[in-house]
């Protein structure tokens, strides 16, 4: 098993195929492409492959220690920067073709026009543990 | 009450349930309905044969349970079935269950899990939070693939090796939250060992302690610390001892198998007083073996590292160039041999490409550390 993050991008990826700015969508629209995800994550929790999941705001701020006694350096927030992380979703898959095949099934969530939005999702393998046998 | 016979005998109930007719998920069930019941009424009265009791109890309760919920046909069915009472036996039924959990129609995480419930004994929270998934999450698992065998015959005998890669896969799995996954893999192993007379069940309990010994000095304070840096005098000697006994039993069988093997590579390790002393000659014998068992590109890079130490570190690095470069751990090997051969920018730029492609963290801080060694070494 190993576990991987599913990272939903507000922008910085390539233009997707459906690109309409979501506050352009139907309430409809919405609706459908929420309705999606919950479904999905639903059936991920029936498989036992779902860990976790979160939505994130549009608001980021870039933090930096910037020496001993003086205030942390921050120079957000900016909606400019290109990759902002609009959320994430945390899977326990028994391989990596299984992760690809479910970031593929979710980036095929509805958009406008109710059609799929191809959504660029950025699949990362999380850390595993250290394995017993290296010597 | 003592909640640790309860767990030692919960398998064995289990499996004779199921032997009887009852379906895997029922017979959970039954079985903890007369866990309830030890709980309640043994304080009071506690039973001359713990297992015999929570058996009729048990098998009381799915009675109950498949009357109430089947037709008047399918219940005089069961009740036909149902063998004179009386006695129980043996640790044969621990061992159908053993091959139960580990049957082939399920994937290896789900075999995993489902062994360390069924004959592990260990709560789904406790299995969940071992693997660092919710307890949501690992209860479907489980609950998936006792379906999955659900329709699984009991009586058709298991195959060992995939018993023994499950035990070793929850061996691996290492250790967080409050259950230890490799001690809890050597407690059914040595139920297994017990219970089943085969030399690679030997070879993997003896591979297991063997390891295991080592377990307190593979970590320090700056993560991984390399076999040859490890500080031998905190290796568990007893351990050690008894890996070894149960190893040289097996081997004298004359029925070699890779987990048997194995063991012999780590008991050569084991063995020595010193990292200088290590026998790589013998060790290389062994990993021809293991190469003509198994020869998995893993086995054979690790076999390119003990001919490095046998032979010097240009026969490693010829030994190594057979094989393919994209294989994990190909990077780091190559350093190695590298530096021991007196080439320490390519050794650095190897151990710098190794790091990035490491799959944990402990390792990727190892071999970064490894690169700026050597990078502050030149820049002396």
């Amino acid at each position: 098993m190993a576990k991987y993050l599913l990272l939903k991008h507000y922008r910085g990826a390539p233009a997707p195929v459906n690109d309409a700015p979501m506050a352009q969508w139907t309430p409809e629209e919405v609706s459908a492409h929420i309705k999606y995800m919950q479904d999905f994550a639903d059936r991920l929790r029936e498989t036992g492959e779902f860990v976790s999941e979160q939505a994130l705001a549009q608001e980021g701020t870039w933090v930096r220690y910037d020496g001993e006694g003086r205030p942390p350096v921050t120079d957000g927030p900016f909606a400019e920067t290109k990759d902002l992380i609009a959320g994430w979703m945390l899977i326990d898959v028994d391989s990596y073709e299984r992760a690809l095949e479910l970031a593929g099934e979710l980036s095929a969530a509805p958009g406008a026009g109710g059609k799929p939005i191809h959504e660029w999702l950025e699949l990362r393998p999380c850390y595993g543990v250290a394995p017993t046998i290296t010597e | 009450m003592d909640p640790t016979l309860l767990r030692s005998l919960t398998p064995g109930v289990l499996s004779i349930l199921v032997r009887r007719g009852a379906d895997f998920a029922a017979a959970e069930d039954a079985v903890q309905d007369a866990l309830v019941e030890a709980v309640r009424s043994w304080p009071a009265a506690p039973p001359r044969d713990p297992k015999g009791w929570l058996v009729t109890v048990a098998w009381r309760k799915f009675l109950d349970a498949a009357r109430s919920e089947t037709s008047r046909r399918r219940r005089e069915d069961v009740v036909s079935e149902e063998p004179p009472p009386g006695e129980v036996p043996s640790s044969d039924d621990t061992l159908q269950l053993y091959f139960l959990c580990a049957h082939p129609s399920l994937t290896p995480s789900s075999a995993v899990a489902l062994t360390l419930r069924a004959v592990g004994g260990l709560t789904t929270r406790q299995i969940a939070s071992a693997y660092l998934v919710p307890e949501a999450t690992m209860a479907q698992r489980i609950s998936r693939a006792k379906k999955t065998i659900a329709s699984v015959r009991l009586d058709q005998p298991g195959d060992v090796a995939t018993v023994l890669r499950v035990l070793y896969l929850v061996f691996n799995e290492g250790y967080s939250g409050d259950v230890d996954l490799a001690a809890e893999a050597i407690r059914l192993t040595r139920q297994l060992f017990a219970a089943f007379d085969h030399p690679e069940v030997a070879g993997l309990l003896a591979l297991m302690l063997l390891h295991h010994a080592r377990r307190a000095s593979r970590t320090g304070p700056d993560g991984l610390v390399p076999l040859a840096s490890q500080d031998r005098s905190r290796w568990d000697v007893s351990l050690i001892t008894e890996g070894i006994v149960v190893l040289q039993a097996a081997l004298a069988r004359d029925r070699l198998g890779e987990f048997q093997a194995q063991a012999a590579i780590a008991a050569l390790h084991a063995d020595a007083q010193t990292a200088a002393e290590t026998d790589w000659v013998q060790i290389v014998e062994w990993y021809d073996e293991l190469a003509a068992l198994t020869p998995s590109p893993v086995v054979l890079l690790n076999r390119a590292v003990a001919v490095g130490e046998a032979d010097g570190p240009r026969a490693g690095l010829a030994a190594l160039s057979s094989l393919d470069p994209a294989l994990p751990r190909y990077a780091a090997v190559a350093a190695y041999l590298h530096e021991r051969d007196g080439d320490f920018a390519e050794a650095a730029r190897l151990y710098a490409e190794a790091a990035s492609a490491a799959t944990n963290l402990a390792e990727r801080h190892h071999l970064t550390r490894q690169a700026a060694r050597l990078n502050s070494r030149r820049s002396e």
